[in-house]
């Protein structure tokens, strides 16, 4: 006689009783230890991360060769970004302040602004797509060509040559190319306000940084190396994670994208309250 | 047992006679999930032939030399090379033990990022660190020159033909003098007659670096060309041992499909 499947039951810890499952729950039960299965793994890649980075024998040329490829390759897209989102945010400004008569904040307001947050926030999200979608794909492609492989069977750790080289570079290189963001930002500022109008640079200079001081730019550069970090590690995660087939490189840089914006934005909030409750 | 801290740094030599074997599987058993792929395989390498590992696609071929090398864990049994039982290692250990292993992939798995040169140069760096820049240079240019593509040298794989990637491929599991050499499919989507230099360059290979070989394939012009044994494996099983004649001899129809 044909065995049918057992239903599946959990039992209740505190009657005794055997209760049984619905689909819908066995569903919500799969969906469940999927994403603490997940978090798992993230978890040990990052505590694998954190082994190698402090075992002997540092992969130092493949470090420069990344922070060169995430600094340096990234930096004229950061300008760019950084003196338009400078402009835009100048000239959407102007009129409310105007309203008030306090057009001379404006230098001000917008090094304030783009220093503490747009600046930062802006260049974490151009660099999640640019270097984790980099990463994913670059490591999915290694992974689906057997290329992480041949380097473990060529005695190299891959773990150590690939991933940490890569997070380290990407946590060092982002508050760089965030100070090169402001600067290009308050540049575009200058710009802006020259649109429809004359100010003097040195005018304007004083006036924006003589409105910064050392608590609005410290915190904001603390965080950034967080940005970095995160945009590495779920890169990198995505990428070494990936499936076997070709399909699998394309949902590793997606998905590298996705998750490494949100996880900026997360920190930023955290980083943002903390920065709140200590000052 | 060789003593693998010395062995690594290549202070000592392998005493090995013709009936030593090189690897020793016992039991082999690796399961994806519920889906049972090698089921109790058994087979032995021994010092300086070429053992041609047949069968269909998806019987397991590939599992088994991954599970060698431990890129795959193995759910039971045991892998011995060169007298070192592979599961019991730590990775200092295998790292040294694989010092001694080439590995061919079914991909090629060059390196996109770097040229044939850097290509060449990763392992040797790493696995000999004793050589100077003149004694690499010298050893990559050797190399190339035994698998005929001297003129490569600065070419990225993506200017390289499937065929000559192989070659590549081939020349960087070479440089470190290994003793023992895995080929997974290494005839695979290439013509027949860069499939038959690719063979040939396996028996070079074979005689010029004394090396052991097992070749996993299901190209059957390969394995004539290659084999000094042959196992068939079947639904993760071995199927048939034998040398070449037993193979063209038998009246079974999977192997008659097979050497028609």
């Amino acid at each position: 006689m044909k065995k049918l499947n057992p239903v599946p039951r959990i039992k209740n810890f505190a009657t005794g009783q055997s209760i049984r499952l619905s689909e819908k729950t066995m569903e919500e039960k799969e969906i469940v230890s999927t994403f603490l299965l997940g978090v798992g793994d993230v978890t040990l890649f990052i505590k694998h991360i954190f082994k190698e980075t402090f075992s002997r024998r540092f992969e130092f040329k493949e470090f420069l060769r990344q922070c060169y490829e995430i600094g340096n390759k990234s930096l004229p897209l950061i300008a760019v970004t950084g003196a338009i989102m400078g402009i835009v945010f100048t000239i959407q400004s102007r009129p409310s302040l105007a309203k008030f008569g306090a057009e001379s904040m404006l230098p001000g307001m917008v090094a304030v602004s783009i220093i503490r947050e747009i600046g930062p926030i802006i260049t974490a999200l151009i660099c999640a797509g640019k270097i984790g979608s980099g990463m994913g794909a670059e490591l999915g492609s290694m992974k689906v060509t057997e290329q992480i492989d041949a380097m473990e069977v060529s005695a190299t750790n891959p773990m150590k040559y690939l991933v940490v080289t890569r997070v380290i570079a990407a946590t060092l290189m982002l508050p760089i190319l965030v100070l090169f963001s402001d600067a290009f930002g308050i540049f575009g500022s200058w710009l802006g306000i020259n649109m429809k109008g004359n100010v003097n640079f040195v005018l304007f200079f004083f006036q924006a940084f003589g409105t910064v001081n050392f608590m609005d730019f410290f915190p904001a550069i603390i965080k950034t190396f967080f940005f970095g970090a995160v945009i590495g590690i779920v890169g990198c995660y995505k990428g070494y994670t990936a499936g076997r087939g070709t399909e699998s490189v394309g949902i590793a840089a997606n998905s590298a994208v996705v998750i490494s914006s949100l996880m900026v934005i997360i920190v930023d909030m955290i980083a943002v309250q903390i920065t709140d409750m200590l000052l | 047992m060789i003593n693998l801290k010395t062995y690594s740094k290549e202070k000592i030599s392998v005493v090995t006679t013709p009936l030593t074997p090189m690897i020793e599987v016992n039991n082999l058993r690796k399961a994806f999930g519920v889906q049972e792929v090698l089921k109790n395989i058994s087979l032995k390498l021994y010092n300086g032939e070429n053992l041609v590992v047949l069968g269909k696609s998806g019987s397991g071929k590939s599992v088994l030399i991954k599970c060698i090398v431990r890129l795959l864990y193995s759910n039971g049994g045991t892998i011995n090379i060169l007298g070192n039982d592979v599961g019991s290692l730590n990775m200092k250990q295998l790292d040294a033990l694989r010092m001694k292993i080439g590995f061919l992939f079914q991909s090629s798995a060059l390196y996109d990022s770097m040229t044939v040169k850097q290509n060449l140069e990763f392992p040797l760096r790493r696995i000999k660190r004793e050589l100077n820049e003149k004694e690499i240079d010298e050893k990559i240019h050797e190399v190339l020159e035994n698998v005929g593509l001297a003129d490569s040298i600065n070419k990225m794989p993506s200017q390289l033909s499937g065929g000559m990637r192989k070659r590549i491929s081939l020349a960087r599991t070479i440089i470190v003098d290994p003793l023992i050499m895995l080929y997974d499919e290494p005839t695979t989507g290439l013509d027949p007659v860069t499939s038959d230099e690719i063979s040939a360059l396996i028996n070079e290979v074979q005689k010029k670096y004394k090396t052991s070989s097992i070749i996993i394939t299901h190209d059957i012009e390969c394995a004539r060309a290659t084999a000094n044994r042959i196992i068939m494996l079947k639904d993760g099983e071995v199927y048939l041992e034998g040398k070449i004649e037993d193979f063209n001899n038998s009246t079974d129809p999977l192997i008659k499909s097979f050497f028609k």
